[in-house]
Formats: C-alpha cells, sequence, structure tokens
C-alpha cells in the first residue's frame, strides 16, 4: 500500500495505481470525460486536473501513477477554473441547442458545465459546417455535436476490433469520421451501437423508427404487433427512476397494450425456438461430421463482423436466423394464416436492446415475396420516450402476460439476454436431445458472468463437448484466431457482439455503469433461478408449434422460414 | 516518370508493420501524384490497418492530396513574409478564381492548388510558384491575368494536340 494525502486528508492507493482510481475510491469526485473504464487512459481531455505539490503545473489524475506521499489538491481554485475553462472552450463552437437534443438531461457536456457553474458564453468559435450522417439503418451521427473526445473512435477500434472510424483532418479541422468519409453505412460499422453508449453528448444516436410505429398504430388498417428481447424487461425500469436490475416484464406487456399494440409477443419465445433449431443444428454438425466449431448467430453485429472480417469462418456461422427474425417469420406465417390477415396488412414491431437489429431487419433476406420479417425495431430507449410522450404512468398498470400463440417462454430463453445464455441454454437442450435426459445441474456456472471469453469442457456420455462464449468483439476475433490457428478442441462457441451481451447492447438506457450491467445480468439469472420452465424443449408452445406448424427441427418448414444464409460483405474500412 | 502500381511499391516494403504508413504513404504519392483511394484500400491490406486509420493519419499532414495533380499545379506560399505582404487575399483570389480549394484540382483537371508553408523566396513576397515558375509581388488583381496565360497554354496544347 502507498499512502498518499489528498485534500490535506490521508488516502490509501494501490501500487502503481492511476491516481484517478485512488480518488474514485475514496469518494471524490473529479470529473472525466475522455476516460473509458478499462482502457489505458488517452490523457486528451484534461478534465480530470490536480494539482500535485511540487509538480509543475495540472496534472491529470487518469495517468499519473501515485508515488508514496504525494500531496493532491483536486479542487483548488486553480483546478477547478481549468476545469471551467475546458468546458467553456468546448462549448465555444457546440450549437447551443439543448432543448432539441435527443441527448437532453442525459449529456456529460451539459451536467459538466452545469456543476462547473457555467453561466455565460466566454468564448466564441468558429464553426464547421458539418451534414448529418444518416445514411446508417441504425445510427446518426451529427459531427457538429462532438466533442472530439475520441471514445467512440477508442471503443470501436480497442473493444470492437472494428475501427471504422478516426480522427480525420487537424487541429480546429479535427472530426471524427469514416474511410474517405463517406457513410456509416458504406463503412465497416457493424452497427453495434457501443459508440451511442459512450458519446458524452448528442453527436451519436440511434435511427429512431418512432415516426413509424405511431403512424403505423394510429393507421386502422394496420394489425401492429410488437415482440420484445429477454434483455429490455429487466433494463426499462431504469429509464423511469427505478434500480438497475428491476424486472418490469409484466408493466411492460401492459404498457405496450396501453401503446395501442394489437398483440404482445415475447421474444424469448422465439429464443427457446431459435435453441430447438440451433442444439439440433449442433447435434447434426457433430454427428454428420459438419463444419465445427458452430457459432451462434444471434446477434447481428457479430454476423456482418464475421461477413466482412473473416469471411473463411461463415460457414462456421449456424445457419439459425435470431429471435428476432424467427418470430418475424412466425408472425407472417403461422399467426398471420390462423388468425385470417394478409400479411402484407401486419405491421410487426420488435423492442431490442440493440441498434444493430435495426439493420438485421432490413438484410433483404429477412422476408419472404418482398414483405419484411420486422417492419420496424425500437430499441429500449425509443420504447421509453414512447411511454413517456403518451404520458403513461407505469405504477398505475396492472401487469399483464405477453399474448398466444408465441407468449409462454422458458427461462432458458430469457438468459439469451446476457453473455452466455444462448450457450447455456443451448445445451440444456443438446444434452436432452443426445441423451433424452434432463442436465443434473441445470446451471452452467463457468459460463456466466462477465468475463469477455469464458470456456467450458462439457462431458455428454462419454462424448467431450468444448464449449466457448465470448463478448465484445475484440474478445470474439481473440477466440476467432485460435480456431484459425487450428484449435481443434471447440465444438461450439457463443458470440455476443457487445461486451456483457444484450444487457449492455447499444439500444439501452444511457449512462449505465459495469454495476448496473451486471445487476440486470443477475435479474436475468434471478428469473432463471425462480423458474419453473426452465428448459427450451419442456416450452409447451414451442412443442404445439411444432406439432401443429413447423414438423420438426430443422424439417423443410423450419429450413424455410427460420434460417438464412450469408455472404462476404466488401466494405471499406 | 512511369508511375507505379501501390502493388510494386508495397514489395518493397516486406514485413512492414505501421511504422511504414508514412514513407509509404509518400512514395505512392511520389509516384502517383495523389493517394488514391485504391492506393490507401491496398496499403491498409498491406499493413494490416484500418482504412480509417490511414486516412486519417493521410489528412493529418498537409503533404497528402486526394485528388490528382492538375496540368498546372499551383503552390501558394503562406510563410509569414508571404502573410505579411498579403498572401491571404491571394489565395482568396486564387480560390475565386478556380472555384476550388488547396488541395484540391479543377474539374477539368488543368489545375491544382496547395498550401505551402514557406517556399524559401521570401524576398519575392507574396510568391506563388506554378509549375516550377515563380511569380513574384502577386497582387489579387494579378491573379485572374496569371491564371488566364496559363488556361491559354492549356487550350493551344490541346489544339495542337488535336492537330
Amino acid at each position: 500500500m502507498v499512502t498518499i494525502e489528498v485534500n490535506n486528508r490521508t488516502v490509501e492507493a494501490k501500487p502503481g495505481e492511476m491516481l484517478l482510481s485512488t480518488l474514485r475510491r475514496a469518494g471524490i469526485k473529479v470529473p472525466t470525460m475522455c476516460n473509458i473504464d478499462g482502457l489505458p487512459p488517452s490523457g486528451a481531455c484534461r478534465m480530470c486536473v490536480v494539482e500535485v505539490e511540487g509538480r509543475p503545473g495540472l496534472q491529470p489524475s487518469c495517468a499519473l501513477p501515485v508515488t508514496e506521499g504525494m500531496k493532491v489538491q483536486t479542487h483548488s481554485p486553480r483546478a477547478v477554473r481549468a476545469r471551467k475553462t475546458i468546458v467553456e472552450l468546448l462549448l465555444a463552437n457546440h450549437p447551443d441547442d439543448c432543448l432539441y437534443c435527443v441527448r437532453n438531461n442525459q449529456c456529460e457536456l451539459q451536467n459538466l458545465a452545469g456543476e462547473l457553474g457555467v453561466r455565460e458564453r466566454r468564448y466564441t468559435g468558429q464553426r464547421e459546417e458539418y451534414h448529418l450522417d444518416l445514411s446508417s439503418p441504425s445510427i446518426v451521427r451529427d459531427p457538429a455535436k462532438c466533442i472530439l473526445c475520441g471514445k467512440c473512435v477508442r471503443v470501436c477500434a480497442e473493444i470492437q476490433n472494428v475501427a471504422s472510424i478516426d480522427f480525420v483532418g487537424r487541429g480546429s479541422h479535427s472530426r471524427v469520421g469514416t474511410a474517405f468519409e463517406q457513410g456509416l453505412n458504406v463503412s465497416s460499422c457493424i452497427n453495434c451501437g457501443q459508440c451511442v453508449m459512450i458519446c458524452p453528448t448528442g453527436a451519436l444516436r440511434e435511427k429512431s423508427a418512432l415516426k413509424e410505429v405511431f403512424e403505423a398504430i394510429l393507421d386502422p388498417e394496420r394489425v401492429v404487433v410488437v415482440q420484445h428481447a429477454p434483455a429490455v424487461s429487466v433494463s426499462l425500469a431504469e429509464e423511469f427512476g427505478l434500480r438497475p436490475g428491476t424486472d418490469i416484464n409484466g408493466v411492460m406487456v401492459a404498457a405496450l397494450r396501453r401503446l395501442g399494440f394489437d398483440r404482445v409477443f415475447d421474444t424469448s419465445f422465439s429464443a427457446d425456438l431459435t435453441i430447438m433449431e440451433e442444439a439440433s443444428e449442433l447435434v447434426d454438425r457433430i454427428k454428420n461430421g459438419g463444419k465445427l466449431p458452430m457459432m451462434t448467430s444471434c446477434s447481428p453485429g457479430w454476423i456482418k463482423f464475421v461477413e466482412q472480417f473473416y469471411p473463411d469462418m461463415i460457414e462456421n456461422l449456424s445457419t439459425c436466423k435470431s429471435p428476432q427474425q424467427m418470430l418475424g417469420a412466425l408472425i407472417k406465417s403461422l399467426f398471420a394464416e390462423r388468425e385470417g390477415i394478409d400479411p402484407s396488412r401486419i405491421f410487426s414491431v420488435s423492442i431490442m436492446p440493440c441498434t444493430a437489429k435495426k439493420f438485421e431487419a432490413g438484410r433483404p433476406e429477412m422476408g419472404r415475396h418482398g414483405i419484411a420479417d420486422v417492419d420496424a425495431v425500437l430499441t429500449t430507449r425509443e420504447l421509453a420516450r414512447m411511454i413517456r410522450l403518451e404520458g403513461i404512468d407505469l405504477q398505475s398498470l396492472t401487469p399483464s402476460e405477453a399474448d398466444n400463440p408465441f407468449g409462454q417462454r422458458s427461462t432458458a430463453g430469457k438468459l439469451f439476454g446476457a453473455t452466455g445464455g444462448v450457450m447455456e441454454a443451448a445445451v440444456r437442450t443438446a444434452h436432452y436431445l443426445l441423451t433424452g435426459r434432463e442436465l443434473a445441474e441445470l446451471k452452467v456456472q463457468p459460463i456466466r458472468g462477465m468475463k469477455g471469453v469464458k470456456k467450458a469442457k462439457l462431458k455428454i456420455d462419454g462424448l467431450e463437448i468444448g464449449i466457448a462464449v465470448a463478448s465484445g468483439l475484440g474478445n470474439a476475433a481473440e477466440l476467432l484466431e485460435e480456431v484459425r490457428a487450428g484449435r481443434q478442441d471447440l465444438h461450439f462457441i457463443e458470440i455476443m457482439t457487445c461486451s456483457g451481451g444484450c444487457v449492455a447492447g447499444g439500444g439501452q438506457p444511457i449512462g449505465a455503469d459495469a454495476a448496473a450491467v451486471r445487476a440486470r445480468m443477475q435479474a436475468l439469472y434471478n428469473i432463471d433461478r425462480s423458474g419453473t420452465l426452465r428448459t427450451s424443449h419442456s416450452n409447451p408452445d414451442i412443442k404445439r408449434v411444432y406439432e401443429e406448424y413447423l414438423g420438426e427441427p430443422l424439417g423443410e418448414k423450419s429450413h424455410h422460414l427460420l434460417h438464412t444464409h450469408y455472404a462476404k460483405r466488401e466494405v471499406v474500412g | 516518370m512511369i508511375a507505379l502500381d501501390t502493388e510494386e511499391i508495397l514489395t518493397r516494403h516486406p514485413n512492414a508493420g505501421r511504422d511504414s504508413l508514412i514513407p509509404i504513404l509518400q512514395e505512392v504519392q511520389e509516384s502517383q501524384g495523389y493517394l488514391s483511394r485504391q492506393a490507401m484500400i491496398e496499403i491498409g491490406r498491406h499493413l494490416n490497418l484500418p482504412v480509417s486509420k490511414i486516412y486519417g493519419v493521410a489528412t493529418f499532414y498537409n503533404q497528402f492530396r486526394f485528388q490528382p495533380q492538375g496540368r498546372f499545379h499551383i503552390q501558394v506560399c503562406r510563410g509569414t513574409a508571404c502573410h505579411v505582404k498579403g498572401s491571404a487575399a491571394v489565395l482568396d483570389a486564387l480560390k475565386r478564381e478556380l472555384k476550388i480549394d488547396a488541395g484540391q484540382t479543377t474539374r477539368d483537371g488543368v489545375f491544382s492548388m496547395e498550401v505551402v508553408a514557406c517556399i524559401g523566396a521570401c524576398g519575392l513576397a507574396p510568391v506563388i510558384c506554378i509549375n516550377g515558375e515563380f511569380f513574384a509581388g502577386v497582387s489579387t488583381q494579378a491573379v485572374p491575368k496569371i491564371i488566364d496565360s496559363y488556361r491559354r497554354k492549356a487550350a493551344n496544347n490541346d489544339h495542337d494536340e488535336a492537330a
């Protein structure tokens, strides 16, 4: 332990750590802007500067290792003035349109200006003329609001291994852009939205589909159905001031009805369906010498990542559509037939913790006869906006259940929302398919939790199956390189684009920290622990869908409706 | 000089890492006159760097251009002496006359323009240099005349070539 003095108070520090970590642990709040937890400091924004006795100038606490006996003043007039000046300079060419900004009240720049008491515009900077980038189906970029903190650039390159954006130009003409400053849609962007999550301002946001959804609801000719993903019910509560990890599934379903959706379905149901197809596909590949390791295909950012960076591994991807697309396909086939509705009259909406799902829904192969399986995708944030806009008080709602025939889910399907969840659900069902018996212990502990890469070996009746789980595409790339280099002992790999899985997706509430993400994950585990229906193959609604409509997993109808294909993608990145 | 393919240039840098990026960009520009998209994509592949990064680095430096040079390449000195003598106004006049920015090439491919920090001819300030020919003490009024003389040259050349 190292002892230092902060604001005339003795504080214990860990040897070698940066001062900022010490300060945070001691409960001393020093503002940051360019800092990303878990990545090395970039020291770019100087927001976290402090005075250190014996050192000239102000020191960035994020990049200053602690030393024994160090004497620090974190809030001396000089340090506070410097921070305030930084914010004032950032505001010099910032558009003053907070009231109209999607991030109003959720903006780090706005918060800092408030905390530091900025009350007048002291500097007026020259403004460059920028254009909105509306080219992407998932993300909108507004360079005018960008303060060049560089966090989006770093997340894209260092966490996701994608690097579709970087700093372009120099000095006062610096900006963040794609290669050749083309639209995001033709770049290597995988639409994950992690840049949106980390952006301190409104420079990055989701491409909203609220207008189309409201129009469809108001159109009496349309039957508007909605599905909600497993991670949404354990995250939405935060938008309404409730504790992270609060599951409001029933209330959310009631709210969706209030909003005017004609039917509410649960994507966790089609997660169960995905498991039936995917576990069958795995068993088939293992028994019949198919391409291994098989890799999951639920996460659309990951799919695009493989198509553009690892085209040699496309065959490893499961051909299963994601749960969103499976349910979309069933809504416009089984449901439409059963209710006697022309599929073209159905407007199918999905609520997703994800921005890449917007891209996925628009993929040309995701539909039949010119009718898309899913017509509009809303993020968790957009759903919250919708609920607020319509003045719905969640407190006053009576919890409600999702509709048949796609309303009942197993808790295995619910686990899809966390990294490792698809694998756990698949293992439960694959074990049953291979042996005819249930796993003795349904909980598969080694693949739970927030770790970036998790591996395990399973013994199923003498057959040893190697499984691996990665979340965050930087972690996934590590695993792929091992496979490329000839690693043979892995049979099944689950990849989620976002670190932690869908609970930390790019469509989730802004401003959640690691603890909040863990709480959401824990909420899913709790649902599984207390649930009675814990395996996808024992879900009676799933059985019924196969008996009455699909036939059998990997059968002809399944192939037609629930499976898809991928292709190598040329992108400039 | 015959322009080398980007591929040929890259073969001179086997096993190159990211530290070779700027020398390679310079060689490509030296040989091809500018950095084409295709060249940057190939360089990215060779160095295993994202193209966004190559483009980011290339746009950081004034020395790199992203359009082929025109037949007449105009260098506008914006060094200290030229600045004091009014080179900013000369640059503006050139922009107006040619309807391009520094770093760009006219659509007909006749003119391209770049800003240089100091051309080393401070005694002639403000100075511009067109294909190696220096113009001393340039005034804003002189700009259209100078450009016109090159436009005539270009037209005559075209005429000669056609005949």
